[in-house]
This record gives structure tokens, C-alpha cells and sequence, in this order.
């Protein structure tokens, strides 16, 4: 029965539909495999009363004949998702024992159409991070393993992050799909080191209610699936006009499945020059010429673009998420909810300071401490405008380059999946993870990962699609075309049950 | 302008209402230091007449009729709370 943890969801979906397969037979599978993937430190909070009662009622509604694409779908929540009745702590010390009161109108969403929870996810504290090793509760383990690399084969990687645990879940075989969340990269790069599809649609597509926020006008919510189709259809369920969030766009969602033509003849697709970085790894470059390759098989055209503002996309974040993050976190002061530190005799402000040393982890205090100075009088022209204004800049590259083609065709990453440990006492070296991914998170543009090859090492590699605005049809059709050529890259060994 | 040092980390920490301890501040002076110097390049663009943006979406914001719609939710909003009392959120006294 554990082959079962295999299926994809449009195969659980169809198979349910048929009624060769109980929503209840799934679950049970899952949380089965859930329970035995422990030393992968995926998940924090295992939910599996919740799973077998939504699998139950996902049954019924099946018998029912009123079924969605995701009733019955055991699927699992990144912890930055507020799910009522469930610890909901971003993964900081700060949330200590927070319980919401209230769900995140994405999880909702997937209620609502009757999927089925199997708990929430690991992720880098506040979502600061990119190899999942900010997390109060400890770092996640990539499921992939090098093959006979000088690191030894049993090394630990790090599976990116900040959607750390959402990767992981879904890669290890324990989730059919997982929510995450993008700011600069958070779904993409970790969906390319370990071999899933990630996508984040449009800025204002999800809404943001409920998402414990990190940088307000960059967050926004995605899926990570083992399939492009899986990722289409678990992201329709997600998106969304909401009323609570005041960026939500007013927009109907289309049918993102249907868009899986897998007929891109005619389609324009950017390749920008700047993305060839001094010192890539020749293996990046190699698949990113093979992705050229498939689309022009397929019949796309090839246009040679420019975005002459992307080496600047990088330190403009690094200005402008943590100044965002600096203000957002400033509710954190231990009377609400969460952590509270008061030494003895402690004045209101020793509380503050006290509370907020102890709560949050050295990757959120150093940002918390930049947003804080880039904002502070005297600077604030000199660093927040003019990032704001190199932002509008790339922005700009973004719309002149739509002029001549669809999409656009990168890497997602300038390397494999790492060491665990090898970045984290340079802050620079890890920021670097997200050359590729941040300009489009900074002019809000949908962009997915696709597993596209295998390092020497056999560590996953992805390809990302940049899309224009409200484009996500066209992101997923190409991401299809690219899954299809790249074939079956085989999967993780199960080396932690 | 990007030399962070001691006087500075320990201005931004108050700011930033986190305790820094003494012995933290020169490593953080390193740290900040090093990623403000990085952020500098910023100064090679030109970004004459351009105007700031302050978000990726040209939306409105939406109007909405000036009545209550949500509220009458006091426990629910204290129940988190590290110190909630007599129906409010309790802090270390603040007036002698």
C-alpha cells in the first residue's frame, strides 16, 4: 500500500472519481509515511486526527457526486500559514504557543474544495532564510543524496528554503502537494535543489490574509507538487479574490490545467544575457543550453533579451524586504501573543528588548536591525528610495523585454543544493541563492521551477519560467514542455525510514 | 557611509527595540558593515526622474462601505496573550 505515497494528485483524482480509491486509504498512506519520515525534520506539527476526519468527509462528498480536483488530497501547510486550532508559529521562538484564531484565506481555500491536512511544515524563521537552517526548530534534510561525491554519500544537504519543509514533504513522498511562499525566491530555489515543481503566481493572485508576514509587498503564496499538472491544478484551488487582503486582484482565475497544451509552437521565449554569471557552474549553463534546446524542438522561438538592471535586483531587496520585515515584526512585543521575556523588576521597554532578543533567531535580528537603519532618519533617501527607485527600474527591463517575447527562460539557481552548514556563517554567500529568482519577486511576476537534469553529483537541477503578469497559463504550458523532454529523473532513495 | 560601527549597532538595536549585548556589538558592526558595503553598488545607477515604487500591482485600493463587519471577539483576541487579565493585555507596570 505504500505505493500509494507514489501517486500523483491528478492520478488520486481520477482514481477517486472512479471510486478505486477511498480518500481514507490515501490518508492513512500518508500518515503512515509522514510518521517514518521524522529524521527528515520536515514537519513540526502532525495533524493526523484533522487528516482522517477531512479524508472521511472528502469520501462522502465524492459519493456525493460534488467533488473538486482536491477533495481527498492529503496535503501539507507551510507553518507561515495561519490554520485555526493549529500552532502557527513561522517557525520562531517569537510565536511560542500561538494558536490562531483564524485561517489564512489560502488554506481555506483548499478546505473549502475538501482537501485533506496532514500538518504544517518546517520552514526558515519568519521565511529569512534559503536553506531551511534558520528554522527554530532545527534545519530540514534534503531527500536527495550525492552520489558518491568527496562529501560522502550519507552527507546531509540543505533542500533551500525558506519552503524548506514544503519541498521536502513533497519530495520525500509525504504530502501530494504542499503551500509555500515566495519573497525572493522561497518556492523556486527550493523546488530546484530537491527535483519538485514550485510555482508563485502574480503578485495579488493568492491572497496574503492569514500569511504571517515578512515583506508585504513581495509575499505571496504558491503550491509545490511532484508534477507541473499537479501544480496546476492545486494552484487554482489556492487563488483568489479576497476581500480581507487589500492587494488582492479582482480577477477570475482561469483553468490553469487546461492550459497543458504542451503546444508551444509560435510562443516567443527570452533568454536574457545577463543571467550568465562570472564563475557559473558549467553544469548550470549546460542545462540551461539544454532547455533552450527542448523549447526550440518544440517549436518556440528563441529571442535574445536584455535586463540590463539585474545584478542591482539583489541589493535592492536586501534594502527594501528587510525595511518591510523591520515594520512588520514590530507587533512582535511580547503583550499579544507569543514569547514574553520580563526579567525581574523589568520596566515595559526591558520587556520589549528581553522579549524580543530572546525570540528571534540571529538571520531575523540582523535584518530586523538593517531594515531598521536603511529606514532611520538620514538614510532613508539614500538607501530606501533609491532601491525603490532601482526596483521601478527592473521593473521597467521586465516590461521592454514582454514586448518581444512570452516568457522567459533561466535557471533557477546557480548551483545544486549545498552542504548543510557550508553557507550559514556568511550571509552573502547565501543571499547569492537567489541571483536568478528575487528581480522577478521584486516586479511581482509569476514564476515557476521545473526539475529539468541531474548535477554530476545526482543532485536535483530546475529551470525556471518567468511569465508576464496575470500570465500563469503560459508559465505552466512551457514548464509542461520542459518536464516532458527532461523525462523521468528518478527520485530520492528512501534512506530515512 | 556604509561603516557601521559599535555606536551605530547599539543606536539601531534601541531602535529596533532588541537587547544587544555588549560583547555582540563589534561582530555586528563586522556583519552589517559588510552587507551595507555590498548594497552600495546601488550608487552606479542612475535613477534620475524615477519615480519610487512601492508596489509590484497598479491596483486601487477598493472603497468599502463604512460599517462594522467583523468584531465582539475579545477572549478570542486575548487567548494568546502571554498575560491576558480581566479582559485586557496585562504589561509590566509603566506609571509609578
Amino acid at each position: 500500500m505504500t505505493d500509494l505515497t507514489k501517486l500523483k494528485i491528478a492520478e488520486a483524482r481520477d482514481a477517486l472519481a472512479k471510486g478505486d480509491l477511498t480518500s481514507l486509504e490515501l490518508t492513512e498512506a500518508h500518515i503512515k509515511a509522514v510518521e517514518a519520515s521524522s529524521p527528515l525534520n520536515a514537519f513540526i506539527v502532525k495533524t493526523p486526527e484533522i487528516a482522517l476526519k477531512n479524508a472521511k468527509a472528502a469520501d462522502e462528498r465524492i459519493k456525493a457526486g460534488n467533488a473538486t480536483a482536491m477533495t481527498g488530497i492529503p496535503v501539507a501547510i507551510k507553518d507561515l500559514f495561519a490554520t485555526k486550532g493549529v500552532r502557527t508559529t513561522a517557525c520562531s521562538h517569537i510565536l511560542d504557543g500561538f494558536v490562531p484564531e483564524y485561517e489564512s484565506t489560502v488554506t481555506q481555500n483548499l478546505w473549502d474544495d475538501g482537501a485533506v491536512m496532514l500538518g504544517k511544515l518546517n520552514m526558515d524563521e519568519f521565511a529569512m532564510g534559503s536553506s531551511n537552517e534558520t528554522s527554530h526548530y532545527g534545519p530540514v534534510k534534503n531527500p536527495w543524496r550525492a552520489k558518491g561525491s568527496a562529501k560522502g554519500s550519507n552527507a546531509d544537504f540543505v533542500p533551500g528554503g525558506s519552503s524548506g519543509g514544503s519541498v521536502t514533504s513533497v519530495a520525500a513522498f509525504t504530502a501530494m502537494g504542499a503551500t509555500a511562499s515566495d519573497t525572493g525566491g522561497s518556492i523556486r530555489q527550493p523546488a530546484a535543489f530537491t527535483g519538485t515543481f514550485g510555482i508563485k503566481p502574480t503578485y495579488g493572485r493568492c491572497s496574503r490574509y492569514g500569511m504571517v508576514a515578512f515583506a508585504s509587498s513581495l509575499d505571496q503564496a504558491g503550491v509545490v507538487t511532484r508534477s507541473v499538472r499537479d501544480g496546476a491544478i492545486m494552484l487554482e484551488s489556492v487563488c483568489g479574490f479576497d476581500a480581507k487582503d487589500s492587494t488582492s486582484a479582482q480577477m477570475d482565475v482561469p483553468n490553469f490545467e487546461a492550459a497543458l497544451t504542451g503546444d508551444i509552437r509560435g510562443m516567443k521565449i527570452g533568454i536574457p544575457k545577463e543571467y550568465h554569471l562570472d564563475g557559473m557552474p558549467k553544469e548550470i549553463e549546460a542545462l540551461w543550453d539544454k532547455g533552450i534546446a527542448w523549447v526550440k524542438d518544440a517549436g518556440a522561438e528563441i529571442i535574445d533579451i536584455s535586463l540590463p538592471h539585474t545584478k542591482y535586483a539583489l541589493p535592492a531587496y536586501y534594502i527594501i524586504a528587510p525595511a518591510e520585515a523591520s515594520s512588520n515584526l514590530a507587533r512582535y512585543d511580547g503583550v499579544r501573543y507569543g514569547l514574553r521575556s520580563a526579567p525581574m523588576g523589568a520596566s515595559l521597554e526591558d520587556m520589549y528588548e528581553a522579549t524580543r532578543a530572546a525570540g528571534f533567531g540571529e538571520e531575523v535580528q540582523r535584518r530586523i536591525m538593517i531594515g531598521t537603519y536603511v529606514l532611520s532618519a538620514g538614510y532613508y533617501d539614500a538607501y530606501y528610495l533609491k532601491a525603490q527607485k532601482v526596483r521601478q527600474l527592473i521593473s521597467n527591463d521586465f516590461k521592454t523585454a514582454y514586448q518581444k517575447c512570452d516568457v522567459i527562460l533561466t535557471p533557477t539557481a546557480p548551483s545544486a543544493a549545498f552542504a548543510m552548514g557550508e553557507k550559514s556563517d556568511d550571509p552573502l554567500a547565501m543571499y547569492l541563492n537567489d541571483v536568478f529568482t528575487v528581480p522577478a519577486s521584486l516586479a511581482g511576476l509569476p514564476g515557476a521551477s521545473v526539475p529539468a537534469g541531474l548535477s554530476s553529483d545526482g543532485l536535483p537541477l530546475g529551470l525556471q519560467i518567468l511569465g508576464q503578469p496575470w500570465d500563469e497559463a503560459n508559465v505552466l504550458k512551457t514548464c509542461g514542455v520542459i518536464e516532458a523532454a527532461a523525462g523521468d529523473l528518478g527520485a530520492p532513495a528512501i534512506w530515512w525510514e | 557611509m556604509s561603516d557601521i560601527d559599535k555606536a551605530t549597532v547599539a543606536k539601531i538595536a534601541r531602535l529596533s527595540r532588541i537587547k544587544i549585548e555588549e560583547d555582540r556589538l563589534e561582530g555586528l558592526a563586522g556583519e552589517l558593515s559588510n552587507i551595507m558595503g555590498w548594497i552600495e553598488q546601488l550608487n552606479e545607477v542612475d535613477t534620475d526622474n524615477i519615480t519610487p515604487m512601492a508596489s509590484p500591482v497598479d491596483t486601487k485600493l477598493r472603497w468599502r462601505a463604512d460599517e462594522v463587519s467583523d468584531g465582539d471577539k475579545r477572549d478570542a483576541v486575548l487567548i494568546n496573550a502571554p498575560q491576558g487579565e480581566y479582559g485586557f493585555f496585562a504589561v509590566p507596570k509603566v506609571i509609578e
